[in-house]
């Protein structure tokens, strides 16, 4: 506990620094990586961040030293070659898409291994901490190198900011761009780079394995929130900040441990709580709106066997006693006896002595669940066609779903008719 | 003009299909005599191909069945046959003419057993039926879109089956290819097959086929040519959606209803 | 003698890798293969800590559950979930990887993996790694018996479903409509896939492994039109990247699996520019198929 009070005063500059160049880093990653996700390339990013390091490597070994300046190049030719590269292949030979990407992303870090081994094994000195660069680590952004990463990642804000318009539209619509005149070509050359910019600073904090999660995952969380991309944006910039914070944390209790698996967990619990609990498009949202579904038919139900008895009998109001409700028709007692609780609650239904009798709103709506069961069917047999045998379950889903609107449009539509296709009365308001 | 036939060689009963939660196909209800060479026809979307694929069970039904012989499809799964559209193949992929008809006879094969001679004598058969016998060890990267299309009907006559659905299969074919195959196609069904086809091209119905489904996700119309293709009911049938189904379509979509109500 | 286990081993993952490979790229499944060899990473770690070493055969298969699982989670987000099918496969890898690495580290006195280790294994130690019976009989290297198990599971998996597994890549729509259902042929060479790169974890790593799954079947892929030949040549190309990555690695002093995807890269380099068939420098050369002919 101390120590997370200590971390989060600031105090301590190194603390200052980790904590700015993370979150810096992981904003960019995340802003880029909406992009890239939307137009559905999500996984080049990875094959980009597998092919950083090979470039690193050579870059060390050509320089000698761990220059940040150097480093940064050396990816960024070996992380834009691989991407020309998976172009080529894709439009030259029968290869498709994704084996491409396997392909490139295994091979290129494959060789940057090679390096890498061969780096360690020569006993250079500077050499040591190289090999940070597969899982990442925060705790090495200090100095001249959060100046250098950190300008980066501003300077790649920036030009998002500047192509936002652009870079929206050929993410949504690249056909539609290039038939407005848009330099399609031009805006995806600028995309490229600004990808393999945020890989190629990213690194520094993720590691090169797990950056492809630093350009997804954000955006993929954030996509289930909302639909629009400025809010989608903010809430990837915010999620991946979040993230990069942590792993800032975890570099400061444990300079040892890598940052990266970190962060990338700390993003997937993000993303898997998203998934599973936003609103509209969450999956347990959607299973709770099924289950509210259900009740409401059920319900619906219910008032209409009140009204068909009502039918029956000429008295709507008498009153019922569940015996009679549940042999009309079949449903699980516990149903039965719930439904009748909550349309009573909800003021549809009276109860008095064990029976239970419709209000005046109950039979309303009822009589008006009836009505479009009735229209519903009659649509069916004389615009569809279907024989009259087989427009019943049709209607028993339909009736809950048509709304007042509709319920005017196909009044008019059927010129307020009489009967059903079964000669059953069709009731209208009073 | 629905007309409905006894002892249908198929039978779909009140079949609703949906895609993403929006119905595509509306409570179908039709029968197909025997030896029909039957043309579905309808505008894009209009659940063409969904009819055929529910029939072979490869999209699940929201409601309703489809019988044929009068009995579920796995019951007499040897006896249909499936030429799908070309393109959901890649055609890229390493294999030989021959491969790729003989795979019409893995049906009949267990799960362990080779194809033997008597395999690829009916796979031979196939292919001069289409007239691509010597085609045989062609790698099947190597073909025109009309040889591909052959290719597909071979493999579906290889499986020597009694109906035939086929998807859009004058697509993207050249005059001959298309002559060819109508030709055979109408032989086929004098021998007393079923072949039941998802068609395009309006100028050539007629004289094409002897059965026609018009289709608009609801049943417009089903019965022989004559009373079938009419003014009236082609105008139906393309005349746009009934905008109250799409609305209330819309709605089953957007409220993420349950298709139809399982009995609660 | 020790080079000559090394490479044994090194034929055996290619081979074993390279002919599920074929199936992967033809199925455009090159990345779910790639997301599993990651996410078994968790089920080794966990599975080592409960049999407390690496011998055991219910590593195998408790690790290669967790591939199979994995196909579960990705198909789970995608269909239920409604998100995009790449960003599916990259969101679940990556976790999956990541919780393994953390285990890992926070385990790692009880753990006998290397963080960087998983990554590109270390072949090298093979001959070391002796597989000795309580009577003090040496049988030779331990990760050769794995190896050629899973080489002979594969390779009879294939025999066995050759013809559902061909097609059920090639026209998974058609396979349905004649019975053979597809999914139950994506989940088992999915499953086959997942055990294969368990075993490979040692001798290979995680990264490596989807090399050998992609590049020497996308170079056969190059080279034939025949899927009988492009699975030979797999088996072939296997056997010489593993000779030349040992040669390469030792002349330079560095990761043999490293080296054996640098050279798996060239390898398809070379198919990608100079295949008789489809390389780029003689397409021009290619007589364009010949129009539809008439035919009765």
């Amino acid at each position: 506990m101390n120590d997370l009070l200590q971390f989060l005063s600031f105090e301590d500059p190194n603390t200052r620094y980790v904590v700015t160049g993370t979150v810096l880093l992981a904003i960019s990653s995340a802003i880029v990586g909406s992009f890239t996700f939307l137009k559905k390339k999500a996984l080049v990013g990875d094959a980009v961040a597998h092919a950083v390091l090979p470039g690193v490597c050579l870059a060390f070994m050509l320089a000698g030293n761990k220059n940040p300046v150097y480093l940064v190049v050396g990816a960024f030719i070996t992380g834009w070659l691989s991407l020309v590269i998976i172009d080529q292949i894709v439009a030259r030979s029968r290869i498709k898409e994704d084996t491409a990407i396997g392909l490139i992303l295994s091979t290129f870090f494959g060789l940057g291994i090679m390096l890498l081994t061969k780096i360690q094994h020569s006993g250079n000195a500077a050499q040591s901490g190289l090999d940070s660069f597969l899982f990442g680590k925060a705790a090495a952004l200090v100095g001249t190198d959060v100046i250098v990463f950190s300008t980066i990642s501003i300077i790649l804000l920036v030009v998002v900011f500047i192509f936002f318009k652009e870079l929206t539209l050929i993410a949504f619509d690249e056909d539609f761009a290039k038939s407005i005149g848009f330099p399609v070509r031009r805006l995806e050359l600028v995309l490229t780079t600004l990808t393999v910019m945020a890989v190629v600073i990213g690194i520094q904090a993720v590691g090169v394995v797990l950056m492809a999660a630093m350009l997804i995952t954000p955006a993929a969380a954030a996509r289930f929130w909302t639909d629009q991309l400025k809010v989608m944006l903010l809430l990837a910039a915010i999620f991946g900040a979040f993230a990069g914070v942590f792993g800032a944390y975890v570099s400061y209790t444990a300079p040892a441990m890598p940052t990266g698996p970190w962060i990338v967990m700390i993003i997937s619990i993000i993303a898997m709580f998203s998934f599973f609990f936003a609103p509209r498009k969450g999956i347990l949202y959607k299973m709770v709106k099924q289950r509210r579904i259900q009740k409401k038919i059920r319900d619906e139900n219910i008032l209409k066997m009140f009204y068909q008895l009502g039918e029956v009998d000429g008295d709507f109001f008498s009153s019922r006693t569940s015996d009679i409700l549940a042999e009309r028709r079949e449903l699980a007692s516990g149903q039965l006896s719930s439904g009748l609780s909550r349309l009573k609650r909800h003021g549809y239904l009276k109860s008095e002595h064990g029976s239970w009798q419709l209000t005046i709103e109950g039979k309303n709506k009822g009589q008006r669940t009836i009505k479009l069961h009735r229209l519903w069917e009659l649509y069916l047999t004389q615009y569809l066609h279907i024989a009259p045998d087989h427009v019943h379950d049709d209607a028993e889903t339909i009736e809950h779903i048509i709304t007042p609107e509709l319920e005017a449009k196909l009044e008019k539509l059927l010129e307020y008719p009489d009967v059903d296709p079964h000669m059953s009365k069709i009731p209208y308001e009073s | 003009m629905i007309q409905q036939v006894d002892n249908p060689v198929l039978e779909v009963h009140d079949l609703t299909v949906s895609y993403d939660k929006k119905p595509v196909l509306w409570g179908i209800d039709l029968t197909i005599p025997r030896g029909s060479l039957v043309g579905i026809i309808g505008p894009n979307g209009a659940g063409k191909s969904t009819l055929i694929k529910s029939v072979m069970g490869l999209i699940p039904l929201g409601s309703g069945y489809a019988e044929l012989f009068g009995k579920s499809l796995d019951e007499v799964r040897d006896q249909v046959s499936y030429v799908p559209q070309r393109g959901t193949v890649d055609w890229d992929f390493p294999a030989s003419v021959m491969d790729v008809v003989l795979m019409g006879r893995y049906g009949k094969l267990g799960l362990f057993s080779r194809p033997k001679k008597a395999d690829r004598e009916a796979a031979l058969t196939a292919l001069r039926q289409v007239g691509m016998e010597t085609f045989v060890n062609r790698q099947i990267s190597q073909l025109s879109g009309g040889q591909q299309q052959r290719v597909f009907l071979a493999r579906a006559l290889a499986q020597q089956a009694d109906i035939y659905f086929l998807d859009e299969p004058f697509a993207g074919v050249d005059a001959a290819t298309e002559k060819a195959i109508i030709t055979l196609l109408r032989k086929m069904s004098d021998e007393g097959k079923t072949v039941i086809v998802v068609h395009h091209d309006l100028q050539s119905v007629e004289t094409y086929f002897n059965w026609i489904i018009l289709l608009n996700t609801r049943l417009v119309a089903s019965g022989p040519t004559e009373k079938v293709f009419t003014q009236q009911l082609l105008q139906e049938t393309y005349g746009g959606k009934l905008t109250l189904l799409s609305e209330v379509g819309n709605l089953l979509k957007k409220g993420e209803f349950p298709n139809r109500e399982k009995t609660i | 003698m020790n080079e000559l286990y090394i490479i044994a081993a090194g034929s055996m993952v290619a081979i074993s890798c390279g002919l599920l490979g074929c199936y992967l790229i033809l199925r455009k499944m090159a990345m779910v293969g790639d997301a599993i060899s990651h996410a078994v990473l968790p089920g080794i770690v966990i599975a080592f800590l409960i049999a407390g070493n690496r011998d055991s055969v219910t590593m195998l298969l408790g690790a290669g559950l967790i591939g199979v699982f994995t196909t579960f989670l990705i198909e789970f987000l995608h269909r239920k979930g409604k998100l995009q099918s790449d960003a599916s496969i990259g969101v679940t890898f990556t976790w999956l990887f990541a919780l393994g690495v953390i285990l890992i580290s926070v385990y790692a006195g009880q753990v006998d993996l290397d963080q960087e280790c998983v990554l590109y294994g270390e072949i090298a130690y093979v001959p070391l790694d002796l597989w000795i019976l309580e009577d003090g009989t040496n049988l030779g290297p331990r990760t050769l018996y794995v190896l050629s198990f899973v080489l002979v599971g594969v390779v009879t998996f294939i025999l066995l479903g050759y013809k559902e597994l061909f097609l059920t890549t090639f026209d998974p729509a058609y396979a349905a409509a004649i019975g053979i259902s597809a999914t139950l042929w994506h989940y088992l060479l999915m499953g086959a896939v997942s055990f294969t790169t368990v075993a490979a974890f040692e001798s290979v790593g995680a990264i490596l492994v989807v090399a050998l799954l992609i590049a020497p079947p996308a170079t056969a892929y190059l080279l034939t039109d025949d899927l009988k030949v492009m699975l030979l040549i797999t088996v072939g190309l296997g056997v010489v990247i593993s000779i030349l990555g040992y040669y390469l690695a030792a002349s330079i002093d560095a990761s043999i699996a490293g080296a054996m995807s640098t050279v798996a890269g060239l390898l398809f380099a070379l198919a990608f520019l100079f295949s008789p068939s489809h390389g780029i420098i003689f397409k021009k050369q290619i007589a364009e198929p010949t129009p539809d002919a008439l035919s009765s």
